[in-house]
């Protein structure tokens, strides 16, 4: 180091010591490499320090001037080496962060979800709908009496309707539901109007081959109220059925039919859902399929449960699940709901 | 009910096509199932007549036939046929003919012979299954002429599949009576005349039973000429009705079943053994059917007898004894109205379904009898030519069926159609249905025809009114909205969220049939009794479920089958169970099933196989819902299902909730199950009470976290060690934690080491060391007093 004399010779220092603290900043490549700099230059020994020591040696008319040069010095090399410590700490992270990089395409880990039953997704949605109608949900037995079954409904013993439900029995009398109004009498002879139920479950028919299981699901459902009519009972249903498939469009049609707790009666066939009414394998090429059976609750059946026919009316109506999932789900064959394969109900998760 | 078009178009023929007619039916509530041609498609064959035949030079089973069709040029054609003989009026295909499947007659070598066509036989038409030799027309028909045109075989034959009230359709007089009140037409149907007897024979009468039988009539024939064949029309409209030609007294009953509805009977007038009776059954008494089945006779089955013994089971199937055959030469008709009440349910309890139950439980027309037996004997002597006596008659005027009359108020109509109609649009309408209407002051006092059985209330009129208005034609209405709201407690169990809850844990809902097979029954749960079904689908599927694991463990079985390592299941739904005062319990029920790795096969995780505590966290899960979590336990128990060691009885207070455990290894195993098979249900009813959560506010002061680690008595339930730290933490515990259990050598193998986290928090408070030191002071002693628990060193 060269002593001082004058401050012209003390920038000309000052400048030299600045080009090379900024060469050996820029090429330092870690920050401890940076430091040394540091310290070479601005450490208690460092040569602009250094320079610094030397102000005395001044004529004190020039030291403030040379002071303040050596201080902007100094400032100028703080800079250069904070400029040069963000460069350095940028790269580090970005050093680091690239090592941390994961393969976002691989697939997550943990537990994976399974999936509710098509028969329960689709009662669900059924539950769903009625209910927005302000139809609550009642439950029922299973194993049922012949009164609440048949006798009740307006079929009595020996009735010809019989014949179409094939009956599980038991030993006692009993049997089980064939279907799901029974539920219909149970909360008649329980509550009072105005009702309206909706009532999902499993129903047994002794009929067992490709189109039939011995279980399958219903959904009945029914209105008491001093107002009731047939239209009104079209009406819940165009809006029920258009909502289900979601088909705002969707064509129904009602076929005079006969049920014996029901007067009138209908029989309700939508628009094949599949081919839109022009035909296909599914709709047996008519372009209708056979969705609900449905009408006025029978006075006979209200004679059962003690309604006044004359103050109350009511509707009712009644389908099956199964065949409202195949044609939502596509499912082309009935028995795959009850074999519980895990591949099937994957498909419905 | 079938029925051939042409036939019904012969009683009333509306403008419209078979499809528009077809669909008018199904709209009017008799639906049509099917629609068939009579007759497949072919062309070119006409009425010939065999002028005469020669042997064929070369072949012995071969005949020369000269056939004239018409056109003055007789053909030569070669026939194969035993039955062809010269004068014979025959089907004929000319060359160029198109037979069914496609077959063009084309001009033929035979053996060295040529053959200008063909000689068809039934079968070769589409007419028949089978046919033994060609087609022999009769006499009269029309030479030369269009075969398909005269026999009208563009004709087609409706299903109609009628709901159980329209009996009184069952008839082509009954459907053509529908069609005439749809389009608005008369009826043409054939005329009938009394037939006059011809001798004064009378068989003896005697109906006992009137309220079942209120009408009865009977007439001999006698001299039937045994050779007679039923003509060719009526063969054919008995096959384009679904029904097979045998014999023309057979043919007969059958074609007036089908034209009018009515069940005709005819018995062999020589076998039967003196008058005829009819009454309800002897308990016992046999009788041989005429399908040659016998059966024993209820009493509360009505049948015709004669001084053998029963002879008919009234209504349902004659009798083998009495039966017409080939040979038969003289016949007792019978045309008698039997009660629907008497008949019903009959035919079943025997086994059987006939034509003439079938019609006579839905109810036959009281005011048809005498009608069918004059159509009958009528239709028969023109076949077979005879002697008719005269119509024997027995009936009970005090039991005919009463018709009292139905009023109907107008303004109910709109209460139930939702839509007004004009009085004189409803005394049109009904007037069509050959109902009589007289005015009252509301609306009308109705008297229904015999016919309509289904007609017995106002409702039934309105809906014959919205029936015939047509159902399509009544707006749908937009009903008022509820106003009333039905939403479930809150605090009640959510079903679904439970089923939410599993299926964020990897389950999967099952859905299996509530029977199942007692042996499996009797492997889950030996001690509880089945419900058995009387008339089950099969062994299998013959005993109802007292718990939904047999069904689970079954679908496991079959998953696995398929090859499937990772197994998670769940089902809802009743169990049936015999309570010990024989009373049956219908309890819904939740049940779930985990076999295989807690995770499925995944790159992250090594596979780690599932255990209890896997399982114990997915019921927690679900217990959690009731928001009374805490005042759930799980107590040591046994069930015979379960491994001995790895079983718990779920309580609240005392009440059992449900059961959670291993399979038992022995069971496993009989079940071809992995070892490692975890099961459990819930009494979904039992949950049901639930709690919704209360508040309590939040500490603003710091937690403390002291770790224990305990050595205790390797049998020391965790819940002891939990029940005496909380009671010495006081309220300052806010949680306690279990963050490791270890037993091991080092340790001894009657103890284990249990490692606790305690949180402890004040709410008014920051706790000083003093204050922390003191209460794990207290802990450490409390659990020491009482399980002996020391801290590991
Ligand atoms: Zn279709």
């Amino acid at each position: 180091m060269n002593s001082i004399s004058d401050v012209s010779e003390l920038s000309a220092q000052l400048a030299d010591l600045g080009t090379r603290l900024n060469a050996e900043a820029t090429a330092a490549e870690s920050l401890a490499a940076l430091d040394e700099v540091r310290v070479r230059y601005l450490g208690k020994s460092g040569q602009i320090t250094a320079l610094l020591k030397q102000l005395g040696r001044l004529p004190p008319e020039a030291r403030p001037k040379a002071g303040q040069t050596i201080n902007q010095a100094k400032t100028e090399a703080q800079q250069q080496l904070e400029q040069q410590r963000h460069r350095l700490e940028a790269a580090a992270l970005e050093a680091r962060l690239s090592g941390e990089r994961v393969d976002v395409t691989l697939p997550g880990c943990g537990q994976r979800p399974g999936g509710l039953h098509p028969v329960t997704r689709t009662m669900n949605r059924i539950g769903q709908l009625f209910a927005s109608a302000g139809f609550e949900t009642a439950e029922g037995p299973e194993v049922e009496d012949d009164y609440h079954n048949f006798e009740a409904l307006n079929i009595p013993a020996e009735h010809p309707a019989r014949a179409m439900h094939d009956t599980f029995y038991f030993p006692d009398g009993r049997l089980l539901r064939t279907h799901t109004s029974p539920v219909q009498i149970r909360v008649m002879e329980n509550r009072q109007p105005p009702l309206r139920i909706i009532a999902p479950g499993r129903v047994y028919r002794c009929d067992s081959d490709l189109t039939h299981t011995p279980m399958f699901h219903q959904v009945e459902g029914f209105l008491v109220d001093e107002q009731a009519t047939f239209a009104d009972l079209k009406g819940v249903l165009y809006e029920f059925l258009r909502h289900f498939f979601e088909q705002s469009d969707l064509s129904l049609r009602f076929r005079p039919s006969y049920f014996p707790f029901t007067e009138p009666s209908a029989e309700v066939d939508v628009q094949c859902v599949k081919c839109g009414g022009t035909g296909c394998r599914i709709c047996k090429h008519s372009g209708w399929l056979e969705i609900l059976g449905c009408g006025m609750i029978h006075p006979e059946v209200f004679r059962h449960v003690g309604i006044d026919t004359e103050r109350f009316q009511g509707y009712a109506f009644g389908m099956g699940v199964e065949r409202l999932a195949m044609l939502r789900y596509g499912v082309d064959d009935l028995r795959l709901f009850f074999d519980n394969d895990l591949r099937f109900l994957a498909q419905f998760a | 009910m079938q029925l051939s078009e042409a036939w019904l178009r012969e009683w009333v023929d509306p403008p419209i096509d078979t499809q528009t007619l077809t669909d008018q039916l199904s709209m009017a509530g008799l639906e049509v199932d099917a629609v068939a041609p009579v007759a497949p498609d072919f062309s070119g064959v006409f009425i010939g007549q065999v002028l005469s035949i020669d042997p064929h030079p070369n072949a012995a089973k071969l005949r020369l036939c000269q056939v004239e069709t018409g056109t003055g040029e007789p053909l030569q054609i070669i026939c194969g046929a035993a039955n062809v003989a010269a004068q014979q009026r025959v089907p004929v295909a000319v060359i160029g003919a198109r037979l069914p499947g496609d077959f063009k007659i084309k001009k033929a070598k035979l053996r060295g012979v040529e053959s200008h066509g063909m000689i068809c036989s039934a079968a070769e038409l589409g007419l028949a299954e089978a046919s033994e030799g060609i087609l022999v027309l009769p006499e009269d028909a029309p030479l030369g002429h269009d075969f398909r045109t005269w026999m009208q075989l563009d004709d087609h034959s409706i299903d109609l599949d009628l709901t159980p009230d329209r009996g009184d359709c069952l008839s082509l007089a009954g459907v053509a009576r529908e069609v005439g009140v749809l389009n608005r037409l008369p009826l043409s149907g054939p005329n009938f005349h009394p037939i006059a007897p011809e001798s004064e024979e009378r068989w003896p009468l005697s109906v006992t039973a009137t309220a079942a039988c209120p009408q009865y009539l009977c007439r001999l024939v006698r001299d039937l000429d045994p050779n007679a064949r039923t003509p060719m029309w009526m063969q054919e409209r008995l096959r384009r009705c679904g029904l097979r030609a045998i014999s023309p007294v057979v043919d007969v009953t059958n074609y007036v079943l089908l034209e009018l509805g009515q069940p005709l009977h005819a018995f062999d007038a020589e076998r039967l053994q003196g008058p005829i009776q009819v009454r309800f059954a002897h308990e016992g008494e046999p009788l041989t059917l005429l399908n040659e089945e016998q059966i024993k006779l209820h009493p509360d089955a009505l049948v015709i007898a004669d001084d053998s013994g029963a002879i008919a089971l009234a209504g349902i199937m004659g009798g083998a004894s009495t039966a017409v055959t080939e040979h038969t030469r003289h016949i007792l008709f019978e045309s008698a109205f039997f009660a629907p009440l008497a008949i019903a349910g009959r035919a079943r309890r025997y086994g059987l379904h006939t034509d003439a139950s079938h019609r006579f439980e839905r109810g036959v027309d009281p005011e048809l009898q005498a009608r069918a037996i004059e159509r009958a004997t009528a239709l028969l002597l023109a076949i077979t030519g005879g002697t008719p006596g005269p119509l024997v008659t027995a009936r009970a005027e005090a039991e005919q069926p009463q018709r009292p009359p139905i009023l109907l108020r107008l303004e109910r109509i709109p209460r139930l159609l939702g839509i007004t109609l004009e009085a004189a649009e409803v005394e049109d309408i009904l007037t069509r249905l050959g109902l009589t209407l007289t005015n009252t002051d509301d609306g009308w006092r109705v008297q229904v025809p015999g016919h309509r059985f289904d007609l017995r209330r106002e409702a039934d009129l309105i809906a014959e009114l919205g029936r015939i208005y047509g159902y399509d034609r009544i707006p749908p209405s937009r009903a008022q909205s509820s106003t009333h709201m039905s939403v479930p407690r809150e605090a009640d169990f959510d079903l679904d969220q439970a089923r939410a809850q599993l299926i964020a844990r990897g389950y999967f809902e099952a859905i299996t049939y509530s029977f199942i097979s007692p042996s499996l029954h009797a492997l889950i749960e030996p001690e509880a009794q089945a419900l058995a079904l009387s008339n089950p689908i099969s062994t299998e599927l013959s005993s109802m479920r007292s718990s939904l694991w047999p069904g689970l463990l079954q679908t496991a079985q079959q998953n696995l089958a398929r090859q499937q390592t990772r197994v998670r299941l769940f089902e809802t739904g009743l169990r049936f169970r015999i309570q010990p005062g024989g009373e049956l319990e219908q309890e819904p029920m939740l049940a779930a099933l985990a076999i295989g790795d807690l995770f499925p096969e995944q790159w992250g995780h090594s596979a780690q196989p599932v255990d209890f505590y896997h399982l114990k966290s997915d019921l927690e899960a679900l217990l959690t819902l009731t928001g009374r979590r805490q005042e759930i336990s799980l107590t040591p128990a046994t069930h015979p299902a379960l491994h001995p060691g790895q079983c718990a009885r779920i309580e609240r207070a005392g009440t059992e909730l449900g059961w959670i455990g291993m399979l038992h290894p022995s069971l496993a195993k009989q079940l071809d199950l992995p070892a490692a098979s975890y099961l459990f249900e819930l009494r979904l009813h039992q949950l049901a009470d639930g709690r919704i959560p209360a508040f309590s506010p939040l500490s603003k002061f710091p937690s403390i976290r002291r770790d224990l680690a305990l050595l205790v008595a390797s049998d020391t339930p965790y819940a002891a060690i939990e029940a005496s730290a909380c009671a010495a933490a006081g309220d300052w515990l806010r949680d306690l934690l279990v963050f490791d259990v270890y037993a091991g050598e080092n340790i001894g193998s009657e103890r284990k080491s249990i490692a606790l986290g305690l949180i402890l928090q004040a709410k008014s408070q920051t706790l000083t060391d003093q204050d922390v030191e003191d209460a794990v002071a207290r802990v450490l002693a409390r659990l020491e007093q009482d399980l002996g628990a020391k801290l590991r060193s």
